[in-house]
């Protein structure tokens, strides 16, 4: 059963609401282009898009300060462009120009940005969550109080890496974010296919943390829902885990046929994309007009060409510096 | 100088780091209220208390995971994971991240992190507690690996391995923990094999718990006239190969003595170095002392028979000269 569509009053000032809508539109807009660049050949690899689950990141990076840490997984575009990677240095990562975020060493699934504090664009499914409680460790011992920001899709709560990192920041009470982006499908593995217990905050609260669930699809649930729980975490009061119930609009990559599921379903999910309904309800509201909605994506789409620009005019790293950052240069006394 | 045995001297490099620099902590499973497992960490929960002394819970993954966020995060951790079989359940972190980290980044990441743990076999722990597998380690660009295979170096690797922005990975060999020997202040070098035994015959190249065993064989070939270099790699990576190619350029014979299995292993990699880059300057093919291919067994009699002992290393060097 697909719940209806977000509705009624936006319960925040006007000036948010249309920083998340216009984000919403830079992530949509960017990665509608990735796809067209993707089939171009320009960018190459494994691309996964976001398209869909707009209103996850972009309501829960809202919610975080710039001093928090943030570690995403290979579907972390909107992350990376959230947490304040140029538009431009990302298209140039994906290119593999030297301009991009990581120099062009890690493509589409490996943003990084030291300056940000985004640790990645992690690959391996789960592999960010010992990573971000290792984070979140460094700053307790230093008596840091910052918010660690995991996100990971809810194939990841499969894995041993998951309960093992939320173990240990619930033991110690680490200030971590536990951000579960569940999207209903580990690649082509449905939720319950896969889990046991499909009720993924049941599923946490086993390691006594403090649990929330909310519509993924709704950017001011999910904006309010991680404010409380970042609030928490900022207060040194232990973990947080929320789940964030989404659905990916794309295939999992560029790869993949969609054979797993029925594109019925597809489209009866795209009835709550977060997008179109949240900017109905702001204009049912006469928070924004038509034509504040068209200048809002024509400022997208004019990003979204100064970026790809960017990135055509990058330069490739020369191959005489291959094993360059394999380890940190050292001064030899 | 100051004699004490390696387990004292790996404690009291955790202790001389741990009071010089306050981002530097140890982790792991039982390294605090028990003491350790090889009771390295012996006394130092009441010296840094529980904060900087972590007691883990049994998640490899997970603990060695949380050094390398603490890493990035500013912090110097010493992970101890009891005993390298257990390194298995930790490999993703190590290999996927550790390693890979500033490279992926285009070099915004360093991982200053130090993993140390326990290898090899002798104690008669069978097939899950016995296994060498520093090769697999040493495979993998990004980190460092290093073998103490004296009291001196267990004093002193830690510090330089601390002074790595970089991942380093430190082997204790079981067999180790109780051998005595002198040490000196300061750290040591992390770049360098070393000639533990200088001869002119046939160089003897080994690393970590095979090192006494091997000098044990050199003295044994000066007693039939053979007169054998023991060069000690120290560094799994990156290979110190100077050393190793100086000293069987001078001896034009090589026997590499490895613990781990032959196929695949270290000693594969460094007769083929030695293959490519001083062929012509061997009087014989080089030769492998390694472990039997089999799961390390439990009874003491198959254990040695499995492992390299000094008499097969003699043998092995005699064959080099046509004896028998």
């Amino acid at each position: 059963m697909i719940a209806p569509p977000p509705s009624g009053p936006v319960p925040c000032a006007r000036e948010t609401a249309l920083s998340l809508l216009d984000d919403m539109l830079r992530i949509r807009r960017m990665e509608e282009k990735c796809a067209e660049l993707y089939g171009a050949g320009k960018i190459r690899g494994f691309l996964h898009l976001y398209i869909g689950e707009e209103a996850v990141a972009t309501g829960a990076i809202h919610a975080l300060e710039a001093e928090d840490n943030v570690v995403a997984t290979y579907r972390e575009h909107a992350h990376a462009l959230l947490c304040g990677v140029g538009m431009d240095a990302i298209m140039a990562e994906m290119y593999g120009k030297r301009e991009g975020c990581s120099r062009g060493r890690g493509g589409s699934m490996h943003l990084f940005d030291a300056r940000a504090r985004l640790y990645g664009g992690n690959a391996i499914v789960g592999g960010g969550l010992p990573l971000a409680t290792g984070l979140a460790l460094a700053d307790r011992m230093q008596g840091i109080a910052r918010v660690n920001a995991c996100f990971f899709g809810e194939g990841a709560m499969a894995e041993g890496a998951f309960h093992e990192a939320v173990n240990l920041a619930a033991l110690w009470q680490l200030p971590v974010l536990f951000c579960c982006e569940n999207n209903l499908y580990a690649m082509g593995t449905a939720l319950a296919r896969s889990e046991a217990q499909t009720d993924l905050c049941a599923k946490a609260a086993s390691y006594r943390l403090p649990t929330l669930s909310v519509d993924g699809m709704d950017v001011v649930a999910v904006h309010e829902g991680t404010c409380e729980a970042a609030a928490h975490v900022r207060a040194g009061k232990g973990p947080f885990f929320v789940e964030f119930r989404t659905y990916r609009f794309r295939a999992h990559s560029m790869f993949d046929a969609e054979l797993y599921r029925d594109k019925r379903e597809v489209e009866a999910w795209k009835t709550r994309g977060p997008i179109h309904t949240f900017s109905a309800r702001l204009k049912q509201q006469g928070m924004l007009t038509e034509e504040q909605f068209l200048a809002l994506d024509r400022g997208a789409g004019e990003e979204v060409a100064r970026a790809v620009a960017f990135a055509e005019a990058g330069t490739w790293e020369p191959v005489e510096d291959l094993a360059r950052d394999v380890h940190t240069p050292v001064v030899m006394p | 100088m100051t004699r004490m045995s390696y387990r004292e001297a790996m404690r009291e490099a955790i202790r001389a780091a741990m009071r010089e620099d306050a981002r530097v902590f140890l982790m792991g499973e039982d390294v605090g209220r028990y003491g350790g497992t090889y009771a390295v960490s012996k006394g130092l929960l009441e010296e840094f208390g529980p904060e900087r002394v972590r007691d883990a819970p049994l998640s490899e993954l997970g603990f060695v995971g949380a050094g390398v966020g603490a890493a990035l995060g500013g912090m110097r951790p010493i992970v101890e994971v009891m005993t390298v079989n257990f390194s298995l359940l930790a490999l993703d972190q190590i290999v996927n991240s550790a390693a890979t980290l500033r490279h992926m980044s285009g070099g915004q990441f360093s991982v200053p992190l130090v993993v140390r743990m326990a290898t090899g076999a002798g104690r008669q722990l069978a097939a899950q507690h016995s296994h060498s597998l520093e090769g697999w380690y040493a495979h993998v660009p990004g980190l460092t690996v290093l073998a103490p295979a004296t009291v001196a170096d267990a004093r002193g690797m830690l510090a330089a391995a601390l002074a790595d922005p970089d991942p380093v990975i430190v082997f204790e060999h079981v067999q180790l923990y109780n051998t005595e020997g002198d040490v000196a202040e300061g750290p040591v070098d992390i770049r360098r094999a070393a000639v533990r035994r200088a001869g002119t015959q046939v160089s003897l190249v080994t690393y970590g718990g095979s090192l006494p065993k091997t000098l044990e064989a050199a003295a044994m070939l000066a007693r039939e006239g053979i007169d054998a270099e023991v060069v000690d790699l120290r560094v799994l990576r990156p290979l110190d190969l100077p050393t190793v190619l100086a000293s069987v350029r001078k001896t034009r014979r090589a026997v590499v003595v490895d613990e781990a299995w032959k196929t695949g292993s270290l000693a594969a990699e460094i007769v083929a170095r030695i293959a490519e880059e001083a062929f012509y300057d061997l009087d014989a093919a080089p030769a492998r002392v390694c472990s039997e291919e089999v799961p390390i067994p439990y009874p003491k009699h198959l254990e040695d028979a499995a492992l390299p002992q000094a008499e097969k290393i003699v043998a092995a060097a005699r064959a080099l000269f046509g004896k028998p």
